[in-house]
Protein backbone atom coordinates (compact mmCIF):
# COMPACT_ATOMS: atom_id res chain seq x y z
CA UNK A 1 0.00 0.00 0.00
CA UNK A 2 2.83 2.33 1.20
CA UNK A 3 4.60 1.60 -2.16
CA UNK A 4 1.78 2.20 -4.46
CA UNK A 5 1.35 5.56 -2.58
CA UNK A 6 5.09 6.22 -3.63
CA UNK A 7 4.35 5.36 -6.99
CA UNK A 8 2.05 8.14 -7.48
CA UNK A 9 4.05 10.96 -5.68
CA UNK A 10 5.83 11.78 -9.15
CA UNK A 11 2.33 12.10 -10.57
CA UNK A 12 0.70 14.59 -7.91
CA UNK A 13 4.04 16.69 -8.37
CA UNK A 14 3.36 16.36 -12.85
CA UNK A 15 0.09 17.84 -11.51
CA UNK A 16 1.28 20.46 -9.14
CA UNK A 17 3.57 21.62 -11.47
CA UNK A 18 1.23 21.66 -14.83
CA UNK A 19 -1.42 24.89 -13.91
CA UNK A 20 -3.25 24.25 -16.75
CA UNK A 21 -4.58 21.22 -15.26
CA UNK A 22 -5.37 22.74 -11.86
CA UNK A 23 -8.83 24.49 -11.61
CA UNK A 24 -8.72 28.29 -11.41
CA UNK A 25 -9.72 29.97 -7.90
CA UNK A 26 -13.44 30.26 -8.86
CA UNK A 27 -14.27 33.45 -6.69
CA UNK A 28 -11.98 36.42 -7.66
CA UNK A 29 -10.53 38.93 -4.42
CA UNK A 30 -13.01 41.55 -6.53
CA UNK A 31 -16.20 39.26 -5.87
CA UNK A 32 -15.81 38.72 -1.95
CA UNK A 33 -18.15 41.65 -0.81
CA UNK A 34 -20.38 39.67 0.17
CA UNK A 35 -18.20 37.30 2.42
CA UNK A 36 -15.93 40.13 3.65
CA UNK A 37 -19.12 41.31 5.77
CA UNK A 38 -18.77 41.04 9.27
CA UNK A 39 -21.99 39.24 9.54
CA UNK A 40 -20.15 36.30 7.30
CA UNK A 41 -17.55 35.62 10.13
CA UNK A 42 -18.42 32.18 11.35
CA UNK A 43 -18.05 34.11 14.82
CA UNK A 44 -17.44 37.87 15.30
CA UNK A 45 -17.11 38.43 18.95
CA UNK A 46 -14.27 36.38 20.02
CA UNK A 47 -14.80 36.44 23.71
CA UNK A 48 -18.26 35.93 23.48
CA UNK A 49 -18.17 32.61 21.19
CA UNK A 50 -15.04 30.90 23.88
CA UNK A 51 -17.45 31.47 26.27
CA UNK A 52 -20.18 29.68 24.85
CA UNK A 53 -17.79 26.99 23.85
CA UNK A 54 -16.38 26.78 27.53
CA UNK A 55 -20.38 26.71 28.45
CA UNK A 56 -20.81 23.61 26.31
CA UNK A 57 -17.81 21.47 27.37
CA UNK A 58 -18.29 21.84 31.06
CA UNK A 59 -22.08 20.22 30.29
CA UNK A 60 -21.83 17.99 27.70
CA UNK A 61 -19.13 15.09 26.96
CA UNK A 62 -18.06 16.12 23.67
CA UNK A 63 -15.76 18.23 23.17
CA UNK A 64 -13.57 19.26 20.30
CA UNK A 65 -14.07 20.52 16.79
CA UNK A 66 -15.00 23.94 17.58
CA UNK A 67 -13.68 25.81 15.07
CA UNK A 68 -11.24 29.11 15.83
CA UNK A 69 -12.69 29.62 18.87
CA UNK A 70 -12.09 25.86 20.67
CA UNK A 71 -9.19 24.77 22.90
CA UNK A 72 -10.12 23.31 26.23
CA UNK A 73 -11.41 24.97 29.13
CA UNK A 74 -8.98 23.82 32.18
CA UNK A 75 -11.67 23.09 34.22
CA UNK A 76 -13.01 19.74 35.81
CA UNK B 1 -18.03 46.99 -20.42
CA UNK B 2 -16.91 50.03 -18.64
CA UNK B 3 -19.77 50.18 -16.21
CA UNK B 4 -18.70 46.51 -15.39
CA UNK B 5 -15.39 47.45 -15.29
CA UNK B 6 -15.55 50.53 -12.93
CA UNK B 7 -18.22 47.87 -10.29
CA UNK B 8 -14.81 45.32 -10.57
CA UNK B 9 -12.41 48.32 -9.38
CA UNK B 10 -14.73 49.23 -6.80
CA UNK B 11 -15.42 45.52 -5.28
CA UNK B 12 -11.85 45.41 -5.36
CA UNK B 13 -11.02 48.22 -3.38
CA UNK B 14 -13.78 47.36 -1.00
CA UNK B 15 -12.08 43.99 -0.80
CA UNK B 16 -8.57 45.49 -0.36
CA UNK B 17 -10.44 47.60 3.10
CA UNK B 18 -11.78 44.62 4.31
CA UNK B 19 -9.42 42.73 5.73
CA UNK B 20 -11.57 39.87 7.04
CA UNK B 21 -8.85 36.78 7.16
CA UNK B 22 -11.24 35.39 3.94
CA UNK B 23 -9.60 38.07 1.86
CA UNK B 24 -6.26 36.86 2.50
CA UNK B 25 -4.16 35.86 5.65
CA UNK B 26 -4.25 38.78 7.81
CA UNK B 27 -3.95 38.94 11.74
CA UNK B 28 -7.00 39.06 13.71
CA UNK B 29 -8.32 42.26 14.67
CA UNK B 30 -6.99 44.13 17.20
CA UNK B 31 -10.12 45.13 19.58
CA UNK B 32 -10.45 44.89 23.42
CA UNK B 33 -13.56 43.13 24.72
CA UNK B 34 -14.77 43.24 28.70
CA UNK B 35 -17.53 40.93 29.23
CA UNK B 36 -19.70 39.75 32.08
CA UNK B 37 -21.19 36.26 31.88
CA UNK B 38 -23.56 34.48 33.70
CA UNK B 39 -24.74 30.57 33.86
CA UNK B 40 -27.56 30.04 35.99
CA UNK B 41 -29.31 26.76 36.54
CA UNK B 42 -29.58 23.81 38.12
CA UNK B 43 -29.37 25.18 41.43
CA UNK B 44 -25.92 26.78 40.46
CA UNK B 45 -24.84 30.39 39.48
CA UNK B 46 -21.53 30.86 37.63
CA UNK B 47 -20.77 34.53 36.79
CA UNK B 48 -17.69 36.46 36.29
CA UNK B 49 -16.12 39.32 34.42
CA UNK B 50 -13.68 38.32 31.05
CA UNK B 51 -11.15 40.64 29.31
CA UNK B 52 -9.81 40.05 25.77
CA UNK B 53 -7.08 42.43 24.54
CA UNK B 54 -5.51 42.30 21.22
CA UNK B 55 -3.09 44.46 19.53
CA UNK B 56 -0.47 44.57 16.69
CA UNK B 57 2.93 44.89 17.44
CA UNK B 58 4.40 46.36 14.18
CA UNK B 59 2.26 44.84 11.17
CA UNK B 60 3.30 40.80 11.84
CA UNK B 61 3.09 40.23 14.84
CA UNK B 62 -0.62 40.00 17.23
CA UNK B 63 -0.67 39.80 21.11
CA UNK B 64 -3.59 38.67 23.09
CA UNK B 65 -4.11 38.51 26.70
CA UNK B 66 -7.44 37.12 28.18
CA UNK B 67 -8.25 37.33 31.62
CA UNK B 68 -11.04 34.96 33.04
CA UNK B 69 -13.11 34.55 36.13
CA UNK B 70 -15.94 31.88 37.04
CA UNK B 71 -17.48 32.73 40.09
CA UNK B 72 -20.14 29.43 41.31
CA UNK B 73 -22.29 30.05 44.30
CA UNK B 74 -25.15 27.51 44.96
CA UNK B 75 -26.07 24.09 45.20
CA UNK B 76 -26.15 21.84 42.11
CA UNK B 77 -28.24 18.36 42.64
CA UNK B 78 -25.36 16.62 43.19
CA UNK B 79 -23.76 18.56 46.35
CA UNK B 80 -27.40 18.40 47.36
CA UNK B 81 -27.79 14.91 47.41
CA UNK B 82 -24.35 13.92 48.83
CA UNK B 83 -23.09 17.15 49.87
CA UNK B 84 -20.25 17.43 48.49
CA UNK B 85 -18.61 20.88 47.53
CA UNK B 86 -16.82 22.62 44.50
CA UNK B 87 -14.78 25.75 44.46
CA UNK B 88 -15.70 28.86 44.89
CA UNK B 89 -13.58 30.26 41.80
CA UNK B 90 -11.77 29.82 38.79
CA UNK B 91 -9.36 32.62 37.09
CA UNK B 92 -8.03 31.77 34.15
CA UNK B 93 -5.02 33.74 32.69
CA UNK B 94 -4.37 33.40 28.97
CA UNK B 95 -1.41 34.98 26.35
CA UNK B 96 -1.47 34.64 22.64
CA UNK B 97 0.73 35.41 19.91
CA UNK B 98 0.30 35.06 16.09
CA UNK B 99 2.97 35.54 13.58
CA UNK B 100 2.53 36.50 9.81
CA UNK B 101 4.65 35.18 7.32
CA UNK B 102 2.90 36.06 3.67
CA UNK B 103 -0.06 33.97 3.60
CA UNK B 104 1.21 31.49 6.92
CA UNK B 105 -0.09 32.64 10.03
CA UNK B 106 1.24 30.78 13.40
CA UNK B 107 0.52 31.31 16.71
CA UNK B 108 1.59 30.42 20.11
CA UNK B 109 -0.68 30.49 23.39
CA UNK B 110 -0.34 29.95 27.22
CA UNK B 111 -3.15 29.37 29.18
CA UNK B 112 -2.95 29.08 33.65
CA UNK B 113 -6.26 28.20 35.11
CA UNK B 114 -6.67 28.22 38.87
CA UNK B 115 -8.88 26.84 41.79
CA UNK B 116 -8.28 26.37 45.42
CA UNK B 117 -8.61 22.50 44.14
CA UNK B 118 -7.38 22.72 40.60
CA UNK B 119 -4.24 23.58 38.63
CA UNK B 120 -4.42 23.45 34.74
CA UNK B 121 -1.72 24.80 32.68
CA UNK B 122 -1.91 24.37 28.70
CA UNK B 123 0.59 25.28 25.88
CA UNK B 124 -0.76 25.81 22.12
CA UNK B 125 0.69 25.87 18.78
CA UNK B 126 -1.36 26.55 15.33
CA UNK B 127 -0.14 27.27 12.18
CA UNK B 128 -2.41 27.94 9.34
CA UNK B 129 -1.97 28.63 5.07
CA UNK B 130 -3.94 30.28 2.98
CA UNK B 131 -3.71 28.80 -0.37
CA UNK B 132 -5.91 28.27 -4.24
CA UNK B 133 -6.29 31.76 -4.59
CA UNK B 134 -6.90 32.61 -0.70
CA UNK B 135 -10.15 30.72 -1.33
CA UNK B 136 -8.86 27.84 0.79
CA UNK B 137 -7.32 27.81 4.27
CA UNK B 138 -6.06 24.73 5.78
CA UNK B 139 -5.36 24.95 10.08
CA UNK B 140 -3.50 22.83 11.72
CA UNK B 141 -3.24 22.74 16.17
CA UNK B 142 -1.70 21.11 18.95
CA UNK B 143 -1.97 21.60 22.59
CA UNK B 144 -0.69 20.30 25.75
CA UNK B 145 -2.27 20.39 29.22
CA UNK B 146 -0.63 19.53 32.33
CA UNK B 147 -3.30 19.63 35.37
CA UNK B 148 -3.05 19.04 39.30
CA UNK B 149 -6.38 17.95 40.86
CA UNK B 150 -6.98 18.03 44.66
CA UNK B 151 -9.50 17.62 47.07
CA UNK B 152 -10.75 20.52 49.44
CA UNK B 153 -10.16 19.60 53.39
CA UNK B 154 -8.12 16.52 52.39
CA UNK B 155 -4.25 17.68 52.34
CA UNK B 156 -2.58 14.49 51.23
CA UNK B 157 -4.99 14.47 47.83
CA UNK B 158 -2.85 14.96 44.78
CA UNK B 159 -3.41 13.50 41.35
CA UNK B 160 -2.42 14.51 37.97
CA UNK B 161 -3.93 14.86 34.50
CA UNK B 162 -2.76 15.46 30.96
CA UNK B 163 -4.81 16.41 27.71
CA UNK B 164 -3.39 16.65 24.26
CA UNK B 165 -5.72 18.13 21.57
CA UNK B 166 -5.18 17.39 17.54
CA UNK B 167 -6.90 19.36 15.18
CA UNK B 168 -7.31 20.15 11.59
CA UNK B 169 -9.76 22.42 9.47
CA UNK B 170 -10.18 22.97 6.44
CA UNK B 171 -12.02 26.40 5.23
CA UNK B 172 -13.13 26.64 1.92
CA UNK B 173 -15.19 29.59 0.03
CA UNK B 174 -17.43 27.78 -2.52
CA UNK B 175 -19.18 30.90 -3.88
CA UNK B 176 -19.59 34.00 -3.55
CA UNK B 177 -21.93 34.10 -1.05
CA UNK B 178 -21.21 30.84 0.66
CA UNK B 179 -18.13 29.76 3.20
CA UNK B 180 -17.99 26.19 4.52
CA UNK B 181 -15.66 24.59 7.24
CA UNK B 182 -14.66 21.25 7.98
CA UNK B 183 -13.29 20.71 11.58
CA UNK B 184 -11.31 17.70 12.93
CA UNK B 185 -10.16 17.45 16.85
CA UNK B 186 -8.52 14.29 18.57
CA UNK B 187 -7.84 14.47 22.36
CA UNK B 188 -6.45 12.28 24.68
CA UNK B 189 -6.74 12.42 27.89
CA UNK B 190 -4.36 10.38 30.76
CA UNK B 191 -4.46 10.69 34.38
CA UNK B 192 -7.07 11.13 37.37
CA UNK B 193 -10.13 12.54 34.95
CA UNK B 194 -12.37 12.03 37.56
CA UNK B 195 -14.42 14.50 40.06
CA UNK B 196 -12.57 13.44 43.18
CA UNK B 197 -15.88 14.80 45.36
CA UNK B 198 -18.52 13.01 43.29
CA UNK B 199 -19.88 9.71 44.04
CA UNK B 200 -22.22 6.67 42.86
CA UNK B 201 -25.17 4.99 44.00
CA UNK B 202 -25.81 1.49 44.92
CA UNK B 203 -28.52 -0.69 46.05
CA UNK B 204 -28.16 -1.34 49.65
CA UNK B 205 -30.87 -3.01 51.80
CA UNK B 206 -29.53 -2.41 54.75
CA UNK B 207 -29.59 1.65 54.32
CA UNK B 208 -32.98 3.09 55.06
CA UNK B 209 -33.57 4.34 51.81
CA UNK B 210 -32.67 1.32 49.95
CA UNK B 211 -29.23 2.61 48.37
CA UNK B 212 -25.97 3.65 49.62
CA UNK B 213 -23.50 6.12 48.07
CA UNK B 214 -19.14 5.00 47.05
CA UNK B 215 -16.64 6.48 45.50
CA UNK B 216 -16.55 7.82 41.51
CA UNK B 217 -14.29 5.46 39.86
CA UNK B 218 -13.24 6.34 36.15
CA UNK B 219 -10.81 5.02 33.31
CA UNK B 220 -7.10 6.93 33.79
CA UNK B 221 -7.51 7.36 29.74
CA UNK B 222 -9.81 8.73 27.28
CA UNK B 223 -9.57 9.21 23.49
CA UNK B 224 -12.40 11.21 21.89
CA UNK B 225 -12.48 12.30 18.33
CA UNK B 226 -14.73 15.09 16.99
CA UNK B 227 -15.98 16.07 13.58
CA UNK B 228 -17.49 19.14 12.50
CA UNK B 229 -18.85 20.66 9.12
CA UNK B 230 -20.03 24.34 9.02
CA UNK B 231 -21.70 26.55 6.43
CA UNK B 232 -22.60 30.25 6.14
CA UNK B 233 -24.25 31.49 3.33
CA UNK B 234 -25.32 34.80 2.74
CA UNK B 235 -29.28 35.34 1.96
CA UNK B 236 -30.16 37.40 -1.12
CA UNK B 237 -30.45 40.66 1.01
CA UNK B 238 -28.14 41.30 3.79
CA UNK B 239 -28.41 38.70 6.35
CA UNK B 240 -26.58 35.62 6.87
CA UNK B 241 -27.43 31.87 7.70
CA UNK B 242 -24.80 29.18 9.53
CA UNK B 243 -25.73 25.58 9.80
CA UNK B 244 -23.29 23.56 12.10
CA UNK B 245 -23.46 19.91 12.32
CA UNK B 246 -20.71 17.98 14.79
CA UNK B 247 -20.48 14.08 15.59
CA UNK B 248 -18.73 13.47 18.70
CA UNK B 249 -17.38 9.33 19.86
CA UNK B 250 -14.71 8.44 22.37
CA UNK B 251 -13.41 5.65 24.33
CA UNK B 252 -15.56 5.78 27.27
CA UNK B 253 -18.32 4.39 24.72
CA UNK B 254 -20.35 8.35 24.97
CA UNK B 255 -21.57 9.10 21.58
CA UNK B 256 -22.94 12.56 20.28
CA UNK B 257 -24.42 15.02 18.06
CA UNK B 258 -25.43 18.35 17.77
CA UNK B 259 -27.02 20.70 15.19
CA UNK B 260 -27.04 24.35 15.04
CA UNK B 261 -28.85 27.02 13.24
CA UNK B 262 -28.39 30.83 13.61
CA UNK B 263 -29.55 33.49 12.04
CA UNK B 264 -27.96 37.19 11.79
CA UNK B 265 -29.75 40.01 10.91
CA UNK B 266 -28.91 43.48 10.67
CA UNK B 267 -31.08 46.49 11.03
CA UNK B 268 -28.39 49.22 9.08
CA UNK B 269 -30.75 52.21 9.99
CA UNK B 270 -30.63 51.46 13.67
CA UNK B 271 -27.00 50.13 13.75
CA UNK B 272 -28.52 46.70 15.34
CA UNK B 273 -27.14 43.56 14.05
CA UNK B 274 -29.76 41.21 15.59
CA UNK B 275 -29.25 37.25 16.02
CA UNK B 276 -31.14 34.16 16.78
CA UNK B 277 -30.11 30.17 16.79
CA UNK B 278 -31.65 27.05 18.01
CA UNK B 279 -29.54 24.36 18.94
CA UNK B 280 -29.69 20.85 19.58
CA UNK B 281 -27.14 18.65 21.28
CA UNK B 282 -27.95 14.34 22.18
CA UNK B 283 -25.95 12.05 23.47
CA UNK B 284 -25.69 8.80 24.54
CA UNK B 285 -23.59 8.16 28.32
CA UNK B 286 -20.60 5.81 29.28
CA UNK B 287 -20.36 2.45 29.43
CA UNK B 288 -19.40 2.80 32.83
CA UNK B 289 -21.91 5.32 34.11
CA UNK B 290 -25.38 4.14 35.72
CA UNK B 291 -27.94 5.90 37.74
CA UNK B 292 -27.98 2.34 40.13
CA UNK B 293 -25.35 -0.13 40.69
CA UNK B 294 -26.86 -3.19 41.81
CA UNK B 295 -24.54 -3.38 44.88
CA UNK B 296 -20.64 -1.97 45.94
CA UNK B 297 -17.75 -2.39 43.87
CA UNK B 298 -20.29 -3.84 41.00
CA UNK B 299 -17.88 -3.09 38.16
CA UNK B 300 -14.36 -2.05 37.65
CA UNK B 301 -15.18 1.49 36.67
CA UNK B 302 -18.49 3.69 37.64
CA UNK B 303 -19.95 6.71 37.19
CA UNK B 304 -22.78 8.82 38.45
CA UNK B 305 -22.47 12.25 36.56
CA UNK B 306 -25.12 13.57 34.89
CA UNK B 307 -22.49 14.84 32.29
CA UNK B 308 -21.88 10.86 31.02
CA UNK B 309 -25.39 9.94 31.39
CA UNK B 310 -27.83 9.84 27.95
CA UNK B 311 -29.40 13.31 27.51
CA UNK B 312 -30.64 15.85 25.07
CA UNK B 313 -29.98 19.50 25.44
CA UNK B 314 -32.38 22.18 23.50
CA UNK B 315 -31.03 25.71 23.58
CA UNK B 316 -32.51 28.81 21.83
CA UNK B 317 -30.84 31.74 22.17
CA UNK B 318 -31.42 35.22 20.57
CA UNK B 319 -29.11 38.59 20.93
CA UNK B 320 -28.53 42.47 19.47
CA UNK B 321 -25.43 43.98 18.65
CA UNK B 322 -25.30 47.80 18.67
CA UNK B 323 -23.00 49.86 17.17
CA UNK B 324 -22.50 53.04 19.52
CA UNK B 325 -22.91 56.35 17.38
CA UNK B 326 -19.83 58.67 17.18
CA UNK B 327 -21.11 61.01 20.10
CA UNK B 328 -20.52 58.07 22.44
CA UNK B 329 -17.77 56.33 21.14
CA UNK B 330 -15.16 56.06 23.62
CA UNK B 331 -11.16 56.59 21.74
CA UNK B 332 -13.24 57.97 18.27
CA UNK B 333 -13.24 54.45 17.98
CA UNK B 334 -15.69 51.83 16.50
CA UNK B 335 -17.58 50.65 19.58
CA UNK B 336 -20.08 48.30 20.18
CA UNK B 337 -22.41 47.07 22.94
CA UNK B 338 -23.74 43.21 22.87
CA UNK B 339 -26.08 41.79 24.92
CA UNK B 340 -26.69 37.48 24.37
CA UNK B 341 -29.28 35.51 26.23
CA UNK B 342 -29.77 31.56 25.49
CA UNK B 343 -31.97 29.15 27.13
CA UNK B 344 -30.41 25.63 27.50
CA UNK B 345 -33.34 22.75 28.17
CA UNK B 346 -31.47 19.68 30.09
CA UNK B 347 -33.64 16.44 29.97
CA UNK B 348 -31.92 13.23 31.26
CA UNK B 349 -32.83 9.85 30.46
CA UNK B 350 -31.08 7.93 33.17
CA UNK B 351 -30.14 10.43 35.36
CA UNK B 352 -32.78 10.22 38.56
CA UNK B 353 -33.53 12.58 40.94
CA UNK B 354 -33.01 11.64 43.94
CA UNK B 355 -33.80 14.46 46.41
CA UNK B 356 -37.38 13.01 46.00
CA UNK B 357 -36.40 10.59 49.16
CA UNK B 358 -35.38 13.83 51.15
CA UNK B 359 -38.99 13.58 53.02
CA UNK B 360 -41.13 10.59 53.02
CA UNK B 361 -40.73 8.96 49.85
CA UNK B 362 -43.18 6.61 47.80
CA UNK B 363 -40.35 6.25 45.06
CA UNK B 364 -38.08 2.60 45.26
CA UNK B 365 -34.45 3.23 44.12
CA UNK B 366 -34.31 3.66 40.50
CA UNK B 367 -37.82 4.94 39.87
CA UNK B 368 -37.58 8.16 40.91
CA UNK B 369 -38.50 10.57 38.15
CA UNK B 370 -35.76 11.58 35.38
CA UNK B 371 -33.70 15.05 36.33
CA UNK B 372 -34.14 17.71 33.88
CA UNK B 373 -33.59 21.44 34.68
CA UNK B 374 -33.53 24.90 32.45
CA UNK B 375 -30.56 27.22 32.00
CA UNK B 376 -30.14 30.96 31.60
CA UNK B 377 -26.90 32.16 30.02
CA UNK B 378 -26.08 35.65 29.25
CA UNK B 379 -23.16 37.59 27.75
CA UNK B 380 -23.07 41.26 27.91
CA UNK B 381 -19.55 43.00 26.72
CA UNK B 382 -18.68 45.89 25.52
CA UNK B 383 -16.00 45.86 22.63
CA UNK B 384 -14.12 48.79 21.20
CA UNK B 385 -11.59 48.27 17.91
CA UNK B 386 -8.51 50.46 17.98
Amino acid sequence: MAKRALLLLPLFLLLGGCETLMPEPWVKPYERHYLADPIMSFERDPVAAGYMNHVYEAREAARGAEGGSGGGCGCN
Amino acid sequence: MAAIDRAKIFAAIIGFWLPASLIAAVLPEERADTMYHSYSGGGVTIDGPSILVRKNVGNKLSLSANYYVDMISGASIDVQATASRYSEQRDEFSLGADYLVDKTTMSLNYTNSSESDYQAETVGFGIAQDFFGDLSTLSMRVSFGSDDVMRNGDEDFLEQAEHRRYSIGWSQILTQKLIAELSVETVADEGFLNNPYRSVRYLDPNAGSGFSYQAELYPTTRNSDAVALRAKYRLPYRAAVKSEYRRYADSWGISADNLELRYTHPLEQENVILEGKLRFYKQSGADFYSDLFPYLNATNFRARDKELSDFTSTAIGIGASYLLPDRWSLFDRKNTVNLYWDYVMFDYDNFHDVRVHDGDSAYLPGEEPAYSFNAHVVRLFWSVWF
